[in-house]
């Protein structure tokens, strides 16, 4: 394989030569644009950056990548990025998956990556179902969507996913739509430049499950109010949030995670100072 | 917010031929979506859009100097809305989709390309790039009648709205 | 032959196409409508990795008798189009016997299929489908099969009618205008490969694994179930859903396997019969609490339906290589049982058994499972209603008496209080406990427990249910689970050829039935051991449960290909000859 020499890389750069199997008409599409339009903008090497997804539609985008990737077991994409990024504080770490995997399976590992604020970018494209099981509500769907394993709908109330990141401690949360390619990709420039633990929910329609999510590019509008680093007015807003605001929401001061491996050799000999008698 | 508006002739230049460039990757992209959906008619009408587009790129190339930047990233494009007017919105697409509808698309793309080109004639007070841009939206004039001729190659009638009776397929 | 003294015929055909183009649809309505006249069938599939708009394959079996598997080979193969369809092209096994129906305005038909020497005949499939207003190249293909098998028309025209009458009466009638096209393109083939019935549909079922195993514990009396999507399980759980709630149980959708696995041990807790499906990765998932239920003594019934490992694997396609962790994921000595259908039609049975047994012994049963069954679609005689139902030991309680969730009892099964009842108050744990149930790190309390969880079910009575037995002679196939379809095939077909096999295909896998398997084999000279796993996980199984007898030679091999009957057979042959 050639070593690229040049020292501005183009989206084109980001991506494999692999054809997605997503449906026609997916909003993951565009999330990929976005994506590789960030990373170009970014200008960090392809070998630098490490793609960690789970299991899902949206989770086989790192193989769409020319990055370093990991298609991971469901719902553990942030275990194992939170082991990477430790192991090796060197490399951009991207986290991209659903929101089944995400927000359901996922969950727990979600709110303690947010509490560790290790220095990593977490994408959900959110679509509101699970897609690759053929169509079963995920912790996003509307309490009143029907589906053949909860039929009439959940009843539940959906999982609030900026919440939660705001809540748990995520030094920066936004949310944006992805047929709105431009303003996707300088959030996540944005997003990966921030330290700490950086969290964007990707609104991603699914053409072949939601096709109600049609209607979404119509309701997406801006958030009225400018992000803010006071985590108690983000709270006060996201609560009052209909789901569709676009933006960034909050951007921390929080110290990222400081524990990391580094390359420099120790001298072994001095671990056996406590065991000499 | 960076500013959106096109100021000189040489940034008129780098626009139109990233415009053409765009929209033949976005039509080689759809073409290979498309094959791996098995929806062989539209390949074939993917990849001779991409073709067409590809020429128009090549005409543009040609008028460019050694100033104007053939290769700049996408963010420092200054298109209103963000994207290329004559891109193809891939949220569109579908694999299902008959040729007559993919040109439907295609033509709204066109003529969202050819409204950039006028609204510039309209609103520039540089002399250069009005010249340009009279030019550019002739020739954008000229791709939307392409489009309506190949429209009327592929009637409506001749791909009845599909509908697929086969469940999706979940592979994970 | 057949009880009726008919011989035994089949016909196999496949229909091709992608991109929406319905073949699998056509599959379905053709096999539906074969089953409406007497006909058995079954149905399985092949696709590509798209979503939507893939290549796809539908792989139909007709007979005059009960069958369970694929022949290994097809008579007919009609291609809506040919695009991918190489991908296919190794599974067909056509033959100079075997018809090609091809678009004569299509592409070329490939060269794989050519060189098997089918006779290939072109037919204007688009230009008919286009002819009739709203017509569709699949319902063309619909009259193309049903003249070339000799299938009932009008039960063909029913199947029709009922899968398009919700898009209205000019969808039926185009159909209907296509299907008689598609008849009239192939009067000179008409029954060229039929298949007689021999008998009348008289109640039959339309049921694919899943289903069968869904409606199997219910049946058993569960009333709790909880769910977590995965391939290729997730239909499990959505028949189960709305069944329940018809008979007052309730589904819940769980974020996990781990969620889902607990849930149902505090259902059943909680006295209610529970169950959950799921996969490989998701079985993974819930080894732990598994060993909870078996530590606590609590039943329950969790279904897998194997699929191509490891890991994430093959999600769409069969495999048996869960056996090790079924019968030795959980840590620790937890020995539990693990039970296996051996056929669409016995996912039935075998799920209302493994919930008799659960409840019986108050146990974990992991029930084994597989793609080629879950989602294999097949046509059964009605079956009966079985009298096992669970039936679970519970505590009565008895004035001064101070309640011993865990007593020693004969048969190792204790009487399990359930929540509600006074007096039987006890905390359920997976600690090492006492009789009592409080934990204890004592070692003769350790030692009476784990003996007394061994003993209750090695010494339960399986009865006959722990294998399905069937020929005569020394020389046996012994397998397990769903390769007891294409096994029972392979006997059928060596019997043609005067070669006499005896099949033993067993169903219960774990306590290993080690005296009724050395019973069953007794006399043997030959022992052929098949499994669909890479390495043998089976042949090392029996290898450290019992000494088998005579000469023994071991066929595995793993997914995606299927062991079909003729691969059986030619094992048998090439050793007899030696």
């Amino acid at each position: 394989m050639n070593v690229p020499t040049k020292t501005a890389f183009k989206p084109g750069d980001y991506k494999s030569d692999l054809t997605p199997v997503w449906c026609p008409g997916c909003g993951d599409f565009h999330v990929l644009m976005s994506v590789t339009r960030a990373m170009a903008q970014l200008g960090t090497a392809p070998e630098d950056i490490a793609v960690i997804s789970g299991i899902g539609c949206s989770s086989r985008i790192p193989a769409y990548t020319n990055c370093y990737g990991f298609h991971g077991v469901h719902g553990r994409s942030l275990a194992l990025a939170s082991g990477l990024k430790v192991a090796r504080p060197d490399l951009t770490v991207m986290v991209m998956s659903g929101d089944g995997d995400g927000f359901s399976i996922g969950g727990n590992h979600f709110l303690h990556a947010c509490r560790r604020n290790i220095d990593m970018t977490y994408i959900v494209m959110d679509n509101r179902v699970y897609g690759m099981t053929k169509g079963q509500p995920s912790p996003t769907t509307e309490p009143d969507w029907d589906s053949a394993l909860s039929p009439g709908g959940t009843g539940l109330n959906p999982f609030q996913p900026l919440v939660i990141a705001l809540a748990s401690g995520a030094n920066f949360v936004a949310r944006t739509f992805s047929g709105d390619i431009k303003g996707t990709a300088a959030t996540i420039v944005e997003a990966v430049k921030h330290p700490g633990f950086s969290f964007v929910q990707i609104l991603s329609p699914c053409v072949t499950f939601r096709p109600d999510e049609k209607e979404w590019k119509k309701i997406i509008h801006d958030a009225s109010v400018e992000a803010t680093d006071d985590a108690a007015r983000a709270a006060r807003r996201i609560m009052t949030d209909d789901g569709f605001n676009v933006g960034v929401l909050y951007r921390g001061q929080r110290k990222p995670y400081g524990n990391h491996v580094s390359d420099t050799v120790g001298d072994l000999a001095m671990l056996d100072e406590e065991f000499v008698l | 917010m960076s500013d959106t508006e096109i100021k000189t002739k040489s940034e008129l230049l780098v626009h139109a031929y990233q415009m053409e460039i765009e929209a033949q990757d976005r039509y080689t992209y759809l073409a290979d979506l498309m094959e791996v959906h098995n929806n062989p008619d539209l390949v074939k009408l993917f990849r001779k859009l991409s073709w067409v587009e590809g020429l128009h790129a090549k005409h543009i190339l040609e008028q460019m100097g050694e100033e104007d930047d053939k290769d700049p990233q996408p963010h420092e494009l200054k298109w209103e809305g963000g994207e290329s007017p004559e891109a193809f919105d891939l949220a569109e697409a579908d694999y299902l989709m008959s040729p007559n509808g993919a040109l439907k698309l295609a033509l709204e793309a066109e003529k969202n390309a050819y409204k950039f080109f006028a609204d510039i004639v309209e609103t520039t007070t540089d002399a250069d790039m009005k010249t340009l841009a009279v030019e550019f939206a002739a020739e954008e004039k000229e791709h939307v009648e392409l489009m309506q001729a190949e429209l009327a190659k592929y009637p409506e009638a001749d791909w009845p709205e599909r509908d697929d009776m086969d469940e999706a397929m979940s592979q994970d | 032959m057949s009880a009726t003294g008919k011989k035994f015929e089949s016909v196999s055909f496949a229909i091709v196409g992608s991109g929406g183009a319905g073949a699998l649809t056509v599959g379905s309505i053709l096999l539906e409508a074969a089953g409406k006249s007497g006909l058995y069938g079954i149905m399985n599939r092949s696709v590509g990795p798209q979503i939507r708009g893939g290549e796809a394959a539908a792989h139909v079996r007709l007979a005059n008798q009960p069958v369970t598997c694929m022949a290994g080979s097809f008579d007919l193969l009609i291609a809506i189009d040919w695009n991918n369809a190489e991908r296919f092209a190794a599974e067909m096994g056509l033959s100079e016997n075997s018809l090609v129906i091809t678009d004569s305005d299509g592409a070329d038909v490939p060269e794989v299929i050519v060189s098997s020497g089918a006779k290939v005949v072109a037919l204007p499939i688009k230009a008919l489908a286009k002819a009739v207003p709203g017509g569709r190249e699949n319902m063309i293909a619909v009259g193309l099969a049903a003249g070339v098998i000799g299938l009932s028309v009008q039960d063909v025209m029913d199947v029709v009618r009922s899968k398009l009458a919700r898009k209205g009466e000019a969808a039926v009638e185009a159909g209907r205008l296509c299907m008689d096209a598609g008849l009239a393109q192939v009067q000179d083939y008409a029954a060229r490969y039929g298949v007689d019935p021999t008998s009348t549909n008289d109640g039959r079922w339309l049921i694919t694994g899943n289903e069968a195993v869904g409606l199997g514990a219910v049946r058993g009396g569960v009333r709790f179930a909880a769910a977590y999507p995965i391939t290729p399980a997730t239909e499990v759980l959505e028949w189960l859903s709305p069944a329940l709630a018809k008979v007052g149980g309730a589904l819940v959708q769980a974020e996990d396997e781990l969620s889902s696995i607990n849930m149902i041990i505090g259902a059943s807790f909680g006295g209610r019969a529970s169950v959950t499906a799921t996969s490989g990765p998701g079985l993974a998932l819930m080894v732990e609490a598994i060993g909870l239920a078996q530590a606590s003594e609590i039943p329950a019934v969790i279904i897998d339906v194997m699929r191509g490992g490891p890991s994430t694997g093959i999600p769409t396609k069969s495999e048996q290589s869960d056996l090790n962790i079924a019968v030795y994921g959980c840590h620790g000595d937890a020995p539990h049982v693990v039970v296996a259908p051996l056929s669409v039609a016995d996912c039935l049975f075998t799920g209302q058994w493994a919930v008799h047994l659960a409840e019986a012994m108050q146990v974990p049963v992991i029930v084994l499972s597989d793609q080629s069954l879950g989602q294999a679609r097949i046509i059964i005689d009605k079956p009966a209603n079985i009298a096992f139902f669970a039936q679970r030991k519970t505590y009565e309680p008895v004035v001064e008496e101070v309640y011993s969730r865990y007593a020693l009892t004969a048969d190792g099964v204790s009487p399990m209080a359930i929540p509600g009842v006074a007096g039987g108050q006890y905390t359920a744990d997976g600690l090492t406990h006492a009789i009592s149930g409080r934990p204890s790190s004592k070692n003769e309390d350790h030692r009476d427990q784990l003996d007394k969880r061994l003993s209750k079910i090695n010494d339960f009575d399986y009865g006959d249910h722990w294998a399905e037995i069937e020929g005569s002679g020394d020389t046996v196939i012994l397998t397990w689970g769903s390769i007891a379809g294409p096994a029972r095939e392979a006997l059928r077909l060596l019997e043609e050829d005067g070669t006499q096999v005896k099949l033993v295909a067993m169903r219960l896998i774990s306590p290993f039935p080690k005296e009724a398997l050395l019973g069953a084999l007794e006399g043997a000279k030959r022992v052929l051991v098949i499994e669909q796993t890479h390495d043998g996980q089976f042949k090392q199984y029996l290898r450290a449960q019992c000494d088998l007898p005579g000469d023994i030679k071991y066929f595995h091999r793993a997914g995606p290909k299927a062991i079909g009957p003729t691969e059986i057979c030619t094992q048998i042959r090439d050793w007899n000859i030696s």
